[in-house]
């Protein structure tokens, strides 16, 4: 059993090099490679969480190399449910890309890059919840983060450039960080594995602990977007393609929040820094959802929930109790897939209504009750609404504040039920603008051409388009929108030409006199419904199996606090 | 265990060289201060090693106390090769960059300006107001001057909407980047104007 426990990583890895050799000759070939191997990777996440639920930790060493020395690779039950997880999130994911045309643009680019970058970044995450010791942490982030700039900047245009080279700086500090982390820890203490830094940094003064453990909980609460480290997020992340988005948001953060609950319980026990964990919380929570109630783009709306929503794993982490820790491994589960399934459902509005900007959409409901269902379920979910997951990850959350009982753990407990609230009422925001009232008059026909520039008339004179001789003169708008319908017409003949014999649900996206033209489509592809759908059922799933799931992750959280499970499985062999 | 003072000193005057330009605005200045912070770091870990001593080899009659710790080495060299992927994407990043916009520099967050911008604006009009009364025609009223005012106002949201809507023009030509330029695009001249940060900024 032991020996299933690397493939996670070098599955995806070796799935790359063959994908690449396939390439564009054969891009069928390269798609259906990828799919085999996250659902081969998701079976063998399954395997090993049943393994190590019921046998404990799996760990092992390659190359047979003794502890300090060599790469040690554990799957307890948090690193096996976290992969678990996020293997059939990334498989969902894959295959709504595989929907949406990602990879039919690949076939015209040079290299077909989405598919290698993808698969590597999946590499990098279970490398990362595998890892036994900082050295491969830091490799598995590395591979994570390297593969994340190519998916966030693919394709190289203006805007995901902007948000790419924010992301790109941030992550190379972090990254600096990290290792300073790393060379600190293994000056001070000579090893850099898990288990051995467990028994060792018990030793150390605490001044040094205590620096060790800042370090690399800021470098853990950047990647996981906590509060005053968390401006990155919502600038970087929107503009990417919807599946990237959706898997950034959904698995990234998720991967700090992993290192927190590891690093806290497994090499710094104790809790020294359990207030400033649960101020960072409080923080999160609360500007987060804040800044979500004033954002009107629905990608952007959802970035500023996401933060909020990371307070409540802190908050978690931050009481260090049995029920804390369970509560903050719940709602990673639950917020993994819930998240993903929100942005996967963002881009199929954007498919549908041509933007997420929601001032802009409406009538959604009406127009497709398939996505409203799917918008629906997530969005309740994601506020808390009892029987769903985000129910069960709050209320144990909220129980195990109250058991605390001092006064930071209520002020958080008043936060995260006010921060519920808000949520919802942001979601409900949503809800009707987008979905409930009548589509606003420019909501568009199925089957027209947005243009995006319509919406700035005035600045017609600015732009340096074609429009420059008749724009910003009122008398001749009428003039100009004759015109311009004309021109419409025209394209949209030459769109249905070009869109002969394209898979039905694809965007058309074209530049023509340098406006972006994309026509909305008829229907949603059926493969980015459906990958949306297994995410939302897989988000029920944990309701209907809810007394299995939570005392899962309660067996987790006591395994993580009780420390010489992992010890022992490393070490004493 | 004791470590060599100048390897110690050399990492701390790298980190903070590199600390500096990571600072900067240009892609390519954070580029090189990336390199140098990351050297830095390299160093800071061979530190981490202990004192120097004997080549990290096993052969027979090897003292062990003396040779040097070889771990540090090993995972320096790791971090070598990962800086020098990150190093290439940067340096990819950074030209493309160039090329798109014309800078390599890292620029503010549009929807973020917008919000800015929009406070600026309606705190500016709320003053007019207050010293011209409603439409220009208050107490201490100078129409000419309350009308060039108002209209500078407008040019100034009309520049930034001019930006957002090259931001999201400038997304669409994707694939003409890639696969060369459409022929009906270069008829009519360039679909991103350069040089919107100093126009805009205003």
């Amino acid at each position: 059993m032991n020996a299933l426990v690397p493939l996670p990583v070098l599955l995806p890895l070796l799935a790359t090099g063959f994908g690449l050799t396939l390439g564009i000759r054969f891009p069928r070939g390269q798609r259906i490679v990828s799919v085999v191997v996250l659902s081969a990777v998701l079976a063998l996440s399954v395997t090993l969480l049943i393994a190590a639920d019921t046998g404990g930790p799996l760990a092992v060493h390659l190359g047979d190399f003794a502890p300090p020395l060599g790469i040690t690779l554990v799957a307890d039950r948090l690193s096996a449910l976290m992969l678990t997880v996020s293997s059939a999130v990334t498989l969902c994911v894959l295959v709504y890309s595989l929907g949406q045309g990602m990879a039919d643009r690949d076939d015209r680019t040079p290299i077909a890059v989405f598919h290698p970058a993808y698969l590597v970044l999946v590499s990098g995450v279970s490398c990362i919840f595998l890892a036994g010791d900082l050295v491969n942490l830091y490799v598995g982030f590395e591979i994570m983060l390297v593969s994340s700039f190519v998916l966030l900047t693919l394709g190289g245009t203006a805007s995901r450039l902007r948000a790419g080279s924010t992301y790109v700086v941030v992550s190379l500090i972090s990254s600096m960080i990290f290792f300073t982390a790393v060379a600190l820890t293994y000056a001070a203490a000579g090893t850099v594995n898990f288990a051995q830094l467990a028994l060792r940094l018990a030793e150390l003064p605490v001044g040094v602990r205590t620096l060790l453990e800042a370090a690399l909980l800021t470098v853990f609460a950047v990647k996981a977007a906590v509060f005053p480290l968390a401006a990155w997020l919502p600038d970087s992340y929107p503009t990417a393609p919807a599946p990237v988005t959706a898997v950034f948001a959904g698995l990234l953060t998720k991967v700090g929040v992993y290192c927190m609950l590891r690093t806290e319980t497994l090499l710094f026990p104790g809790n020294r820094l359990g207030h400033l964990l649960l101020a960072a919380a409080l923080a999160s929570l609360l500007v987060g959802v804040l800044g979500a109630v004033a954002q009107t783009d629905l990608k952007r709306l959802l970035s500023f929930v996401l933060i909020s929503h990371i307070g409540y794993m802190v908050f978690g982490i931050g009481l260090g109790t049995r029920d804390g820790i369970g509560g903050a491994i719940v709602y990673v589960v639950h917020h993994i897939t819930v998240q993903t399934a929100l942005f996967l459902v963002a881009g199929l509005i954007e498919r549908r209504a041509g933007t997420t900007e929601l001032t802009r959409v409406g009538g959604l409901a009406r127009a497709a009750p398939a996505l409203a269902v799917l918008f629906f379920l997530p969005a309740l979910n994601l506020a808390g609404i009892p029987p769903m997951s985000g129910f069960i990850g709050k209320l144990q959350l909220l129980r195990a504040g109250v058991a605390t009982a001092d006064g930071w753990s209520y002020t958080l407990v008043a936060a995260a039920s006010l921060t519920s609230l808000i949520t919802l009422y942001v979601m409900a925001k949503v809800w009707n603008l987008a979905f409930w009232r009548t589509a606003p008059p420019e909501e568009p026909a199925r089957g027209t051409v947005l243009e995006e520039r319509d919406t700035h008339d005035d600045c017609g004179d600015e732009t340096g388009d074609v429009h420059r001789e008749a724009g910003g003169d009122r008398d001749r708008d009428a003039d100009r929108d004759r015109d311009r319908e004309r021109e419409r017409e025209r394209e949209r003949e030459r769109e249905r030409e070009r869109s002969r014999g394209r898979p039905a649900g694809q965007a058309v996206t074209a530049t023509l006199f340098g406006r972006t033209i994309t026509t909305t489509t008829d229907r949603l592809p059926a493969t980015m419904t459906w990958a949306t759908a297994a995410l939302v059922l897989l988000s029920l799933a944990y309701t209907v199996l809810g007394d299995p799931f939570t005392s899962l992750t309660d067996r987790a959280a006591a395994e993580l606090l009780e420390r010489s499970p992992y010890i022992e499985a490393v070490l004493g062999r | 265990m004791t470590v060599s003072l100048s390897l110690l000193v050399t990492a701390g005057v790298l980190c903070a060289v590199g600390g500096v330009l990571l600072l900067m605005r240009a892609l390519s200045r954070i580029l090189i201060g990336a390199v140098i912070l990351g050297n830095g770091i390299n160093l800071l870990m061979l530190g981490a090693g202990g004192a120097a001593g004997l080549a990290p080899l096993l052969y027979p009659g090897v003292e062990l106390s003396r040779v040097t710790d070889p771990l540090p080495q090993a995972i320096a060299l790791t971090a070598i090769v990962i800086t020098l992927a990150t190093t290439a994407f940067l340096l990819a990043m950074a030209y493309r960059s160039q090329r798109v916009s014309g800078s390599d520099e890292v620029q503010d967050d549009i929807e973020d300006r917008r919000v800015a911008l929009r406070a600026e604006v309606q705190e500016q009009r709320a003053a007019l107001r207050e010293r011209h009364g409603p439409r220009g025609r208050g107490p201490e009223g100078d129409l000419a001057e309350y009308r060039s005012e108002r209209r500078r106002l407008r040019a100034v949201l009309r520049e930034d909407r001019a930006l957002q809507a090259r931001a999201r023009d400038a997304s669409g030509d994707l694939w003409d980047d890639i696969l060369g330029e459409d022929p009906e695009d270069r008829a009519a001249g360039p679909s991103v104007p350069p040089g919107p940060g100093e126009k805009g900024s205003g």
